[in-house]
């Protein structure tokens, strides 16, 4: 497993002791979680939801309840600027 | 009011409110979003987060005439079943201070096992109401995943998380479940099903009532006391008239791989939001718990590893739930410790990666399964409380509840 890969992948920042850290415990959990080859498990199909009702629709109307103001929507925010939020460039402006 | 030493030196509430509204007082886990009052899943990430709207659990209590006083300790994020991984510190277990709480509700367990209030909110998504119910000496009660809308709660597992009650008996706990129960638009995964009048359920009858005993619940580990006082227990029903029969299900080890792996990558996906831009802190807050789950989950759903892992986790959950359709056939409901053992000593949850995945082993099964379960104090072991779990089919919360009731009427004194 390429530790420093998933941590870019989820978008944290790990330093060298806790890459090693989750190295270690990753193995221990792989352990447990490799017990599911005693299972066959070859005719059954999967379970994602074990709910019964399906398909729940709404009727596509605005649900003013439920909105929030852009003054309430921007008041946990670090950052904003003339009522967005404010986020880092992700686009190189060189050129 | 409450009791600022007590509160201070057992770390419960991580908000106190300043003055709650007249009403019965209630303490909320904080992953439920409350309008105006800090909430922070026991993470410094969400540590000034003040939201601008509440769950649909505490929207329908005060509207019910409860007052919220205030939000308690749990797991950072939920994630794991001591309150250890609280980015504020442990809840103590009330009975002792020397040993845990619980988790990942475990300020809402030790807010009414020390009198605080007579119920709280929690929720599970496996054994986060049951486990702390059990080792604070109170009544735990996890609905049917979908009884109780999520709309609101800090999402963790998305197809496991089941807000439910924690209380000092169970009339307090059925009303209470009464009133967050039923559908909400706002989630669609909750039940369109019309919710029950469980007070009516409580009869404090079992006569008759088909209880099976699952036997390989009883973990060749557990200390012999805690055993005992749980077939103490099932004694208890037997000679109220309940037909007992000892059972044996698939075995629960499974349950544990199947919950590591579905719940880690559920936080990988719910725990992505978490950029800092339109709220909280950046996901340099996240504590090494969050990240250690995230960085699971996102390799469990990388291609090459979702069929070998995620698809092949979600076929056993499937072995499951047949396994409990079949046991429902010749059976009302399923009975065992809820926990191996008493709380543990606080500290013990140290380098442990698979702590709570392990000390929630007898509620991962139903949990996975979607089931509604109880757990209700059935004695002490070393002065420290244990509990009996009662298991039924989905949507059979009332016949739970009237066995854990007719146990709590009729059993000798602890």
């Amino acid at each position: 497993m390429d530790i420093k890969a998933l941590a870019k992948l989820a978008k944290l920042n790990l330093d060298k002791r806790e890459e090693g850290y989750f190295e270690k415990q990753f193995d221990e959990t792989f352990k447990i979680i490799d017990q599911f080859e005693n299972l066959d498990t070859s005719k059954i199909s999967e379970t994602y939801s074990v709910i019964k009702t399906k398909n729940i629709m709404r009727d596509d109307e605005i649900d003013i309840s439920r909105i929030l103001s852009q003054d309430e929507a921007l008041r946990n925010a670090k950052s904003s600027h003339n009522g967005f939020f404010v986020v880092d460039a992700i686009l190189d402006n060189d050129r | 009011m409450i009791d600022r030493n007590l509160n201070k030196k057992l770390n419960i509430f991580l908000t106190l409110v300043d003055k709650p509204k007249a009403g019965i007082p209630i303490a909320i886990k904080d992953n439920f979003l409350t309008k105006g009052i800090r909430t922070t899943a026991a993470s410094k990430l969400l540590n000034s987060f003040i939201p601008q709207y509440s769950a649909t659990v505490v929207n329908k209590l005060e509207a019910n005439g409860y007052s919220v006083v205030g939000k308690t300790n749990l797991d950072a994020w939920c994630h794991g079943s001591s309150t250890e991984t609280s980015d504020f510190g442990p809840t103590l277990n009330p009975w002792n201070t020397d040993y845990l709480s619980g988790g990942s509700s475990g300020g809402s367990a030790a807010a009414v096992s020390a009198g605080i209030v007579d119920v709280a909110i929690g929720s599970e998504t496996a054994g986060s109401i049951r486990g702390p119910a059990a080792w604070c000496g109170v009544v735990g009660v996890k609905p049917t995943y979908g009884r109780v809308s999520r709309y609101g709660v800090i999402a963790m597992g998305s197809s496991l998380d089941c807000p439910g009650v924690l209380a000092k008996d169970v009339v307090s706990a059925t009303k209470v479940l009464k009133i967050i129960s039923g559908n909400d638009p706002y989630d669609a995964t909750s039940s369109n099903r019309e919710t029950e009048d469980y007070e009516l359920f409580l009869t404090g009858n079992v006569k008759g009532l088909k209880i099976g005993l699952i036997e390989n619940y009883l973990l060749p580990e557990m200390e012999k006391e805690v055993v005992d006082k749980t077939l103490g227990a099932i004694e208890v029903l037997e000679k109220l008239g309940a037909i007992i029969t000892r059972v044996k299900t698939l075995d629960p080890k499974y349950a544990i791989g199947v919950y590591t792996v579905v719940q880690r990558a559920e936080v990988s996906s719910n725990l992505a939001r978490y950029d800092g831009i339109r709220y909280g802190n950046d996901r340099n807050y996240f504590g090494q718990e969050a990240k250690r789950r995230i960085m699971l989950g996102t390799h469990i759903l990388s291609s090459g590893y979702q069929d070998q892992y995620y698809k092949k986790a979600e076929k056993i959950r499937t072995l499951f739930n047949k396994d409990f359709d079949k046991l429902f056939e010749g059976f009302d409901v399923l009975v065992g410790p809820t926990m191996p053992g008493p709380a543990p000593k606080v500290g013990v949850t140290k380098g442990q990666s698979m702590f709570g995945e392990m000390a929630d082993v007898l509620a991962e099964p139903s949990a996975i399964s979607g089931l509604p379960a109880v757990s209700i104090p059935c004695g002490f072991v070393r002065r420290l409380p244990i509990g009996l779990q009662i298991m039924g089919p989905q949507f059979s919360e009332g016949k739970i509840l009237n066995v854990a009731y007719t146990y709590e009427q009729n059993h000798p004194k602890f």
